[in-house]
């Protein structure tokens, strides 16, 4: 049995290491542990999964509030973690695009940021996430007080940003991004019903 | 008619992949010693691991392993994991359209007179990823002359099989199935145009498109389609899946040109698969290498419009 108290003990860390294993997964095809390898396109393959794995994080963050209304206030304690892991996931699909796909060829990534509307819209979502990470330390919330909450709304533009990022990479099949959409679709729509609920 | 049968024993069965891959050396070396097999460097065995002497060429399980064919399924590795119930004995090819000689043949009348050559090519998707491969095949100009097509074939048109039943991607119905794809017929009958049958001396796989695929070096790899069913001459311009789909994203000629960038990447340089997790991506080349060979046939089209 699940109690509250498990929960309080236990339950920061079980979601830590829940959050850790996509990335470690990924870790052990990179040093291509036993059976595991990242195929014949290691770059991509890197790419797609720290990109997934972090739109996945996002829309976690999202669900724990709705969620909360159900189960009772207990969970919401993880949500600055699992808000800081999808930063984590979406930083290190930047990096690895920035390090290991364009090797620092700024004058390329420029070019791409300007020209290439998906490439457009995914920067301006890590972007958007940035300043959330930054603040979500206990000291900053305490110094933006009521300010914080308003600054932090931005995950919902940060989302979409995501998700459209994704539906504009995609060449031809678009079940797969329209299934995040839907989701997202649900996220933000049950905070919108409550705000007129409780009008 | 000869009906030259395929040899019993093929050469992948005599000669391990990496003598294979470094065959130059091996000639370069006999030709400097002059004298004994025996002293070959690439014949001894001794050097196992080396993954690729010749670094050029990818190795089979990167050319088997990282396939484009929706017709399985969207991920690089469907087509491996599921071409497994993909049937191509027997198979047969529909000639068709403006050409004396049409019907329906066998996959061995339409190979059968003909000697398979190797062609090793650079070859260029349109993703911006690029492998080389050593395809077995013969140029399809060979092939199409047999037909006779007449003056009114002003296009070569291609289909792909179309057997939902042991293709699971064409259930789902992503692209508009049958595959088709479509050369003016002066690129049909270019003669780096190659009809392949095989890649590393063995039959080409279910997932690189068994039994009979085309292969045009400078246009990017949608063109080269896979497990040809039909091939008709034709007088007007044959509906092409990709950029019948999407004309702003894929043109009908979609030669290889780093000057002209897919709408939502560039496509100035490329990935070449199997360089690691390190390599930079290198300069893409225009016509993807072969502008010497087939420049010609484009002058005065304007490729920025008709890319």
């Amino acid at each position: 049995m699940i109690t509250p108290l498990i929960i309080k003990r236990f339950g920061k860390l079980a979601v830590f290491i829940a959050c850790c294993a996509p990335l470690l997964w990924l870790i052990l095809k990179i040093f291509a542990v036993g059976p595991l390898q990242l195929g014949p396109n290691p770059i991509e393959n890197i790419q797609d999964t720290l990109g997934i794995w972090g739109l996945r994080m996002l829309c976690a963050t999202l669900a724990l509030t709705p969620l909360t209304w159900v189960t009772g206030p207990s969970l919401i304690r993880f949500r600055r973690m699992l808000g800081l892991f999808a930063f984590t996931y979406c930083g290190l699909h930047f990096l690895n695009y920035l390090i290991l796909d364009q090797t620092f060829d700024f004058a390329a990534i420029i070019e791409d940021i300007l020209k290439r509307p998906f490439i457009t819209i995914g920067f301006l979502g890590l972007l958007t996430m940035t300043p959330l990470a930054i603040t979500s330390t206990n000291n900053w919330r305490r110094k933006l007080g009521r300010h914080w909450k308003h600054l932090h709304r931005l995950v919902y533009l940060t989302v979409i940003l995501a998700c459209w990022h994704f539906y504009w990479q995609v060449k031809k099949d678009l079940m797969e991004p329209l299934i995040y959409c839907l989701i997202i679709a649900v996220l933000l729509g049950l905070r919108i019903w409550r705000i007129y609920r409780h009008k | 008619m000869l009906i030259r049968q395929k040899p019993v024993i093929r050469s992948f069965q005599i000669t391990p992949e990496h003598n294979y891959l470094n065959r130059r050396d091996f000639i370069g070396s006999t030709a400097l010693a002059g004298t004994s097999l025996l002293f070959a460097p690439g014949c001894a065995g001794a050097d196992d691991k080396t993954p690729a002497a010749n670094p050029e060429v990818n190795s089979f399980e990167d050319i088997t392993r990282y396939n484009n064919f929706y017709e399985f399924g969207l991920d690089k590795e469907d087509p491996a994991k599921l071409s497994g119930a993909f049937n191509t004995s027997p198979w047969s090819v529909t000639i068709d359209g403006e050409a004396e000689i049409t019907g329906k043949f066998n996959f061995e009348d339409i190979i059968g007179p003909h000697a398979i050559e190797e062609r090793i090519y650079r070859f260029r998707c349109v993703e911006a990823w690029s492998m080389v491969v050593p395809w077995n095949g013969i140029s399809l100009s060979n092939v199409l002359q047999r037909f006779k097509p007449t003056s009114k074939a002003k296009f070569v048109a291609f289909e792909t099989v179309y057997r939902p039943a042991e293709m699971p991607g064409q259930r789902r119905g992503v692209l508009d199935f049958p595959y088709r794809e479509g050369l003016t017929i002066a690129e049909a009958m270019h003669p780096l145009t190659l009809l392949a049958t095989g890649l590393y001396g063995v039959d080409l796989p279910g997932q690189n498109g068994a039994p009979l695929r085309l292969i045009v070096p400078w246009k990017y790899g949608f063109k080269s389609i896979k497990s040809i069913v039909r091939i008709s001459f034709t007088e007007t311009r044959p509906y092409t899946t990709w950029s019948d789909a999407m004309p702003a994203e894929y043109g009908f000629y979609a030669n290889v040109n780093p000057e002209v960038d897919h709408p939502r990447w560039s496509q100035a340089r490329e990935r070449r698969i199997g360089s690691g997790l390190f390599a930079k991506k290198q300069p893409t080349l225009m016509f993807n290498g072969y502008g010497d060979e087939v420049a010609s046939l484009y002058t005065g089209l304007d490729l920025t419009r008709h890319f």
